[in-house]
């Protein structure tokens, strides 16, 4: 995927099997966002393909999902001013096909299909354990459950394969335990899960394969201890130690100045 | 600058607010006051206010109110009420569930414009105070009193600084209103037949006012006596009482609708009326497209001519280019919004792949091209098909099962002129528009469409396609107005190319359908029904406007989005997206059953 002169994903070959919770990790601007956006069709790769089961999925946002692939976002985009249990009704869309004729009549095959639909959303919402709050609109849950809701908005549309983009963000480690077992749960079902996150004890607990991404390419991909003993993967969280390495003498010069510098400035900082 | 906005906020909190008034006087005068001025200024307007009946109305009788006395009247009878259920009289306590003092302070405010109002327009229009009577005096005097004494009333926030705040407080409707005891079925229908019948007394007033100073008195009394229900807390109720009866307020809204014609003895009003339909109606397709789907469309009316012009075409018309055909009013109706729908898919399809504000301009520059198309297919500078700048004149009547629409009709001792047969034809259509648009918004589609207007990317991530989805809506909405359109051809009797622009001085043209969406409330069914009457009425009635009526309109448009973006009628997602207390807006039957914030607090 090249933007102009920039390549942000460069020729990254990855599979996910049937399921399988795998891991996407990297530092920040690695191209992981890119990378599930070129898969979700919201980007058109500029080379390569996406096939699922078999079949290559145009670039298009709404063909991708009806094939089977749903996901999250890393900044939450949830209808703010839909209700819980609408979000999760929107996300049934690629399910159902009453289209604005049977609306306009509402015959019998109309009821059915709502009514389904909604048996099914809720189903969803007790899952993910939102059912009490169905009416509320999204905008009011808290951070954590607008979250939850986003996973079960993507679950609605029946995917063999849900993409999730750091679902832990912002999350304190109580709920990221939750999301945790969530994940696992979603797996139980028979749905393979990629997610990016850069929580790395939520990645290498939860993932059964886990792959690293740096500057756009595909640095080492396999099972956590693989990748956890990868020395090149610490490099890139971590940096390389560089040929003119400060020594003690230059450690200690710069402390002295430090130390004095403080003295100056003490009532300043106490200020602020 | 810290202190100076800190320092009363420690003072403001320990103390609690002396219950006091902006003007000093002690609570039970004040209260007399309201009540006395109340009734004063009802019975002012039994007085003659000025010597000659030059100023419209004849406001000269003793004993007898006149024209804008009765406006004096209604509104002294309000504050006299909300000021005797204040008193906590048995029988009135439902006039003020909240027992807050804002609802006199409005009704005064109310009957304090309307008297002031009419005095300064005969001392202006008559050429000096000498024309008033005593009686006039009187009035102006009595009007004033219950305003001191609802000042003077006792209100909980004028503790805190500034008098802007307490001003505020005065007309601040509480947070709190007390939940109506629970009804039987049969009371809670002939509480919405009242009020629709009332409603329909005062709309009926407002089209039937013979001049613009009865207008504008008018404005000034519903508009306060509107906002005082509001304070009161008794609109809230009213609104949950049709919730629970939504499927009989709406047959009673259709049964005065269909009565209207018949309270009017001049075709003149059923013509404003069946005017204030169209457009209301082509507004309401509107809505489907910028209020549900979120496409701002500046060239919608182009659709409404779209189905006039096809209508005209097919009526039978000598002067139409295709003059030997003549369909029937079914068929020409059909052919109308199949027509605008075909339109709608052409201009859509290009158009509806660019976003917010290029899709704006896009749908503004369709509109022009329309009437400038319409315009140059004359015949001379392009094919002939419209006849050009002169369009289509003398557009036969309608005549749908032997019933002739351009005759008067005796029924059951009511006369129902040419008008208000095309009046009651626009009614059935706009319940096909109403109901088009309720059921299309509560479906998958609907949701879609909601769904797109919040955010795109997530919506199509979802699976929905967004083109597809929103071409429905252009298209619904364009099939709708050229429904509208193919009435409105043989209603004006011809179809000119000049109505169908952007901005124009009268309705409908596209910056008035807009308006009228979005003064009226978006997404919301009554909405621009109501914005669509007001914009209709208001350059109708006040004809000292008219030339600047565009102006009075920006600033009326501009005054609106200070001070309630949502519009008259709000949707509860609207007014969620402009004002931040949706936090407080939960559903009554889950709040006692907050699990999560017992968990978060184990963490």
């Amino acid at each position: 995927m090249r933007f102009g002169g920039l390549t942000a994903v460069r020729s990254v070959d990855f599979t996910v099997n049937a399921g399988e919770i795998v891991g996407l990790i990297g530092p920040n601007g690695a191209g992981k966002t890119t990378f599930f956006n070129c898969l979700t069709g919201l980007y058109v790769p500029t080379e390569g393909t996406v096939s699922y089961k078999g079949t290559v999925l145009p670039p298009k946002p709404h063909l991708v999902t009806q094939a089977g692939i749903a996901r999250t976002f890393q900044n939450i985009r949830l209808f703010a001013n839909m209700t819980v249990l609408e979000n999760v009704l929107v996300g049934r869309h690629t399910r159902t096909k009453e289209g604005l004729w049977s609306a306009l009549l509402r015959g019998p095959g109309f009821k059915k299909a709502e009514h389904a639909s909604e048996e099914r959303a809720m189903e969803l919402l007790e899952f993910i354990g939102l059912a009490h709050k169905r009416d509320h609109l999204a905008r009011n849950l808290p951070y954590g459950e607008q979250r939850k809701l986003e996973i079960a908005r993507a679950l609605a549309s029946e995917p063999g394969l849900l993409l999730l983009d750091e679902p832990t963000a912002g999350m304190n480690p109580q709920e990221t335990r939750a999301t945790e077992e969530l994940v696992f749960a979603i797996r139980d079902k028979g749905i393979a899960v990629l997610l990016i996150e850069h929580d790395m004890r939520f990645v290498f607990n939860l993932s059964d394969r886990v792959a690293v991404l740096v500057q756009g390419e595909k640095l080492v991909e396999g099972t956590s201890e693989v990748v956890q003993a990868d020395e090149r993967v610490i490099a890139a969280y971590l940096g390389e130690p560089f040929e003119g390495d400060p020594g003690e003498a230059e450690a200690a010069e710069v402390e002295a100045a430090e130390a004095a510098a403080d003295a100056t400035s003490s009532t300043k900082g106490e200020a602020k | 600058m810290t202190e100076t906005t800190k320092t009363p906020a420690p003072d403001a909190v320990p103390t609690p607010p002396a219950l006091r008034g902006l003007i000093r006087l002690p609570s039970s005068a004040a209260r007399a006051l309201v009540l006395g001025g109340g009734i004063a200024t009802a019975a002012s307007a039994f007085l003659a206010w000025t010597w000659t009946d030059e100023f419209p109305g004849d406001l000269t009788i003793n004993g007898y109110p006149g024209g804008l006395q009765w406006l004096t009247f209604t509104a002294g009878v309000l504050t006299a009420l909300f000021a005797l259920a204040a008193y906590g009289i048995r029988g009135l306590g439902w006039l003020l569930p909240a027992r807050n003092n804002a609802p006199l302070v409005l009704g005064a405010l109310g009957g304090f414009s309307v008297t002031w109002f009419t005095v300064i327009a005969i001392s202006v229009e008559l050429g000096g105070v000498v024309n008033l009577e005593p009686g006039g005096w009187v009035a102006a005097i009595a009007s004033l009193l219950p305003v001191i004494g609802a000042f003077a009333l006792p209100q909980e926030r004028t503790g805190t600084d500034g008098t802007k705040e307490a001003l505020k407080a005065y007309v601040a409707k509480p947070d709190r209103i007390p939940a109506a005891r629970a009804t039987a079925p049969w009371v809670q229908r002939a509480v919405i037949t009242v009020v629709t019948i009332i409603g329909l007394g005062v709309f009926t007033y407002g089209i039937d006012t013979e001049y613009g100073e009865l207008f504008v008195g008018y404005l000034f009394v519903v508009v306060f006596a509107m906002w005082a229900l509001h304070t009161a807390g008794l609109l809230d109720r009213f609104s949950a009482l049709v919730a629970a009866n939504r499927s009989f307020t709406l047959a009673m809204g259709f049964a005065a609708a269909i009565a209207f014609p018949f309270t009017q003895t001049d075709d003149h009003y059923a013509n404003i009326g069946v005017n204030i339909l169209i457009f209301g109606t082509v507004a309401l397709g509107l809505n489907i497209v910028v209020g549900l789907a979120g496409l701002l469309d500046l060239g919608y009316v182009a659709f409404l001519g779209v189905g006039a012009y096809t209508a005209a075409l097919v009526s039978g018309s000598e002067f139409s280019t295709i003059s030997g055909v003549h369909l029937p009013f079914w068929a020409s109706a059909l052919a109308g919004a199949a027509a605008s729908l075909v339109f709608g898919v052409l201009i859509g399809a290009p158009t509806l792949r660019l976003r917010g504000d290029y899709l704006a301009i896009v749908t503004l520059g369709f509109g022009e091209i329309f009437r400038i198309a319409v315009n140059n297919m004359d015949g001379q500078s392009g094919p002939d098909v419209t006849n050009g700048p002169n369009g289509i004149p003398s557009i036969p009547d309608l005549k749908i099962f032997g019933f002739n629409f351009g005759q008067a009709h005796d029924i059951g001792g009511f006369t129902l002129g040419r008008f208000a047969n095309y009046y009651l034809l626009m009614v059935l259509i706009m319940a096909i528009v109403v109901l088009v648009y309720t059921r299309a918004a509560d479906s998958r589609i609907g949701r879609s469409w909601i769904a797109i207007r919040e955010d795109e990317t997530a919506a199509t991530a979802m699976g929905i396609n967004g083109f597809r989805v929103k071409l429905i809506a252009f298209a619904l909405g364009a099939a709708l107005a050229g429904l509208a359109g193919t009435v409105s051809a043989h209603v004006t009797y011809s179809v000119v190319p000049t109505p169908y622009q952007f901005a124009g001085s009268t309705p409908p043209n596209s910056a008035f359908l807009l308006a009228a969406v979005v003064l009226g409330g978006m997404g919301t069914v009554a909405g621009p029904l109501l914005g669509a009457a007001l914009l209709y009425l208001l350059p109708e009635k006040l004809v000292f406007l008219q030339e600047k009526s565009l102006l009075a309109f920006g600033i009326a448009l501009i005054l609106l989005m200070r001070f309630r973006p949502e519009g008259i009628i709000a949707n509860r997602r609207r007014q969620l997206e402009f004002h931040e207390t949706g936090q407080l807006d939960v559903p009554k039957q889950t709040t006692l059953t907050d699990e999560p914030a017992v968990t978060k607090a184990g963490a």
